[in-house]
């Protein structure tokens, strides 16, 4: 990794602050960095933290929550304190963003067409007609072969899949540096989660782009990821390449995460399951955040949060199980 | 033709004393109503022509993408909707033109949980309450009854006595579907129905509720049909599979059968497009085109064909049947029946 991170995200803390003066620490210490044409997964189950991560980047952060801590830098430039005005022109040029439910991102009263001559023209400078022909090859690009016919239609014309397809054009309109991929394909069929996810991975080919891809679904982290960061209670508890995550997994929390899978390939009678259930952010232990869930927890997890350790090969982990081995 | 037909559906629904459920040539037909005076324009075919059957002690996993009918044949078999065509036979009776009066005696013996245990469970109800309410319907148990009832299912559902007295907000997502299975089986049905029961968990909580199901088949000698969209859920609760697409099964046969030798190209397709976590083994993907063909205007002949990369002229124009090809292994597709 000798070329610069597209994005590196140092210390970030974002809280909530609550009506009762809880503070929800929904994101705490976090940092990573993800280069060209390298796709990061952030994993965790609800509440682990990760779509905020994500809208922390974007700076989506609405009050009551904050970011209060932290650097996040695209190419090297400081988003945090940036300008609302400043990081409109960031969002949907250099950053692009794919959501879960398409429905939503799209505005049902517009055609697909207009939409995307929207981006394509609040970004660049070119006429109306010239955003048209672009639209028109974004759409072919993404799978579209009627695209022509396609530009007059409305989101509600559109499967769910093809939904998906129009906001990867849509997010890849202005050839960003990164893209997020929250939650791409959760609410699509398998059948279509694979052509949507084949989509990103060619399209991150074609831009050579940084993804950050988002998901619950360690499946997909095992087909599409190049590394993995498992997030849980707001912080990230292990990271490494998939391989390290997926061969070698050393966080009680991951390998909990991967015996509770049904498999596809073995059987077995019964599935392995992590006790309990994930704290509420505004609730986390004092210690390690897992403390409460983990078989092999110990005195001192309970009092003190363990900070992440990584080896030479990059592969971290948060955990006390761990601490004498490193050093 | 005519009596391979009947001879087909009575394989595959042969009736012994094991068998609990039975459906026949069942369909549902929704009508789509258009125009100013809304005409009947046309049919949504949510299910077209499904025969099964399921034994005692036993799971039927179904599994297939949005719009395949597969939570429409679950709520016809327990007549939550009323089926355009075929019967339904539960232990034997024929219920499917019962009066709701009727039904209400085998309701006690069939029981359901949905996907979403927010909207499911009424939140100004106490768990107690949501519990105690199929017994005060089902049962003549005394108020002190039902209460050591409510007690008994929490605790086998992994939940504490004095939960009863709060309420579903309280809860997690899983420890409200756990409400929902202590409320479902309450009344000790024999059969129940799962629509996607797990599908709204995260994977460690749906580990616990998918082990806490199978405890409690084990426990109470449960038949369950089991609806779930993700095939890996699907494969590790189920004895034996049914693939639907578009309202009709595609294949059906014993979970080994379907998932080590699959047979139609569309549970090949399916299968081979779950992403696994084992890094080390890439299969090769069978990427579908395109999407799922309208329910209301399904192609002729076989209604996989148009995404089909096995499709060939005769699929225009005749629809495959289901027939067995192995014990058990029943496929409808024409690439076995000659």
């Amino acid at each position: 990794m000798t070329n610069p991170a597209v994005l590196s995200v140092e210390d970030l803390k974002t809280y909530f602050y609550l009506e009762n003066s809880n503070i929800a620490k929904a994101v705490d210490r976090v940092n990573f960095s993800i280069h060209p044409g390298e796709t990061v997964a952030l994993v965790g189950e609800s509440g682990s933290g990760k779509s905020i991560t994500s809208l922390s980047i974007m700076q989506l952060i609405d009050k009551p929550g904050k970011i209060v801590n932290g650097s996040i830098q695209l190419e090297g430039r400081e988003l945090v304190q940036l300008s609302n005005r400043k990081m409109t022109k960031i969002r949907g040029k250099e950053v692009g963003m794919i959501f879960q439910e398409p429905m939503t991102a799209l505005n049902p009263v517009y055609t697909i067409g207009n939409q995307i001559i929207e981006v394509l023209r609040k970004h660049k400078k070119i006429s109306k007609k010239d955003a048209r022909k672009q639209a028109i090859e974004l759409l072919k690009t993404v799978g579209f072969p009627r695209a022509e016919a396609t530009m007059k239609e409305y989101p509600h014309q559109l499967s769910g899949g093809m939904r998906q397809r129009v906001m990867i054009a849509i997010a890849i309109s202005c050839e960003p540096k990164l893209l997020i991929a929250d939650e791409p394909t959760t609410a699509l069929d398998v059948t279509i989660q694979a052509q949507i996810l084949d989509l990103i991975n060619e399209m991150k080919k074609k831009f050579n782009m940084a993804v950050l891809l988002i998901t619950h679904d360690l499946g997909v982290v095992a087909e599409y990821a190049d590394r993995v960061l498992v997030m849980y209670g707001g912080q990230i508890v292990e990271q490494g390449t998939k391989r390290q995550l997926f061969k070698s997994a050393k966080h009680p929390y991951t390998n909990g995460l991967l015996e509770s899978l049904p498999s596809l390939d073995q059987s077995s009678d019964r599935l392995g399951t992590i006790k309990g259930t994930v704290p509420a952010a505004d609730n986390f232990p004092e210690g390690c955040r897992f403390s409460t869930r983990c078989p092999h927890v110990m005195e001192k997890c309970i009092k003190t949060n363990p900070d992440i350790l990584s080896d030479d090969s990059g592969h971290g982990v948060r955990c006390f199980l761990y601490e004498e081995e490193e050093k | 033709m005519a009596t391979t037909l009947e001879e087909k559906s009575r394989s595959i629904t042969s009736v012994d004393q094991d068998t609990l459920v039975r459906v026949e040539n069942i369909k549902k037909y929704f009508p789509i109503k258009g125009g100013i005076l809304k005409h009947t324009i046309g049919h949504v075919k949510a299910v077209d022509d499904v025969s099964l059957a399921i034994k005692k002690g036993e799971t039927l996993g179904v599994v297939g993408e949005s719009g395949s009918g597969k939570s429409t044949l679950g709520r016809m078999i327990i007549r939550l909707l009323a089926p355009t065509e075929g019967k339904i036979y539960f232990d034997n009776q024929d219920i499917t033109n019962l009066s709701n009066e009727k039904l209400r005696n085998y309701r006690r013996d069939m029981q359901i949980v949905f996907q979403d245990p927010f909207a499911s469970l009424n939140s100004k109800m106490s768990v107690g309450q949501l519990i105690e309410e199929p017994l005060l319907i089902q049962t003549n148990l005394s108020k002190v009854e039902r209460k050591e009832k409510a007690i008994s299912m929490l605790e086998k559902v992994g939940l504490r006595a004095d939960d009863r007295a709060k309420y579903p907000h309280e809860f997690s997502g899983g420890q409200r579907q756990r409400i929902s299975i202590a409320r479902a089986l309450a009344i000790s049905p024999k059969f129940v129905i799962g629509d996607e029961p797990v599908s709204a968990l995260d994977v460690s909580i749906q580990a616990q509720v998918l082990n806490l199901m199978a405890d409690l088949q084990d426990e109470l000698n449960l038949t369950y049909l089991f609806i779930a969209h993700d095939l890996s859920v699907v494969k590790h609760i189920s004895d034996r599979v049914a693939v639907m697409y578009l309202g009709r099964i595609a294949e059906i046969a014993p979970k080994e059968a379907i998932y080590d030798n699959p047979l139609h190209p569309y549970t090949q397709a399916l299968l081979s497009s779950v992403p696994i976590t084992d890094i080390d083994h890439k299969r090769e993907k069978i990427i579908l085109k395109g999407d799922l063909p309208s329910p209301s205007d399904p192609p002729s002949g076989c209604a996989f064909r148009t995404r089909c990369p096995m499709a060939h002229d005769r699929c225009k124009v005749d629809r495959p049947e289901l027939l067995e090809k192995k014990n058990g292994h029943f496929v409808a597709c024409h690439l076995y029946d000659r």
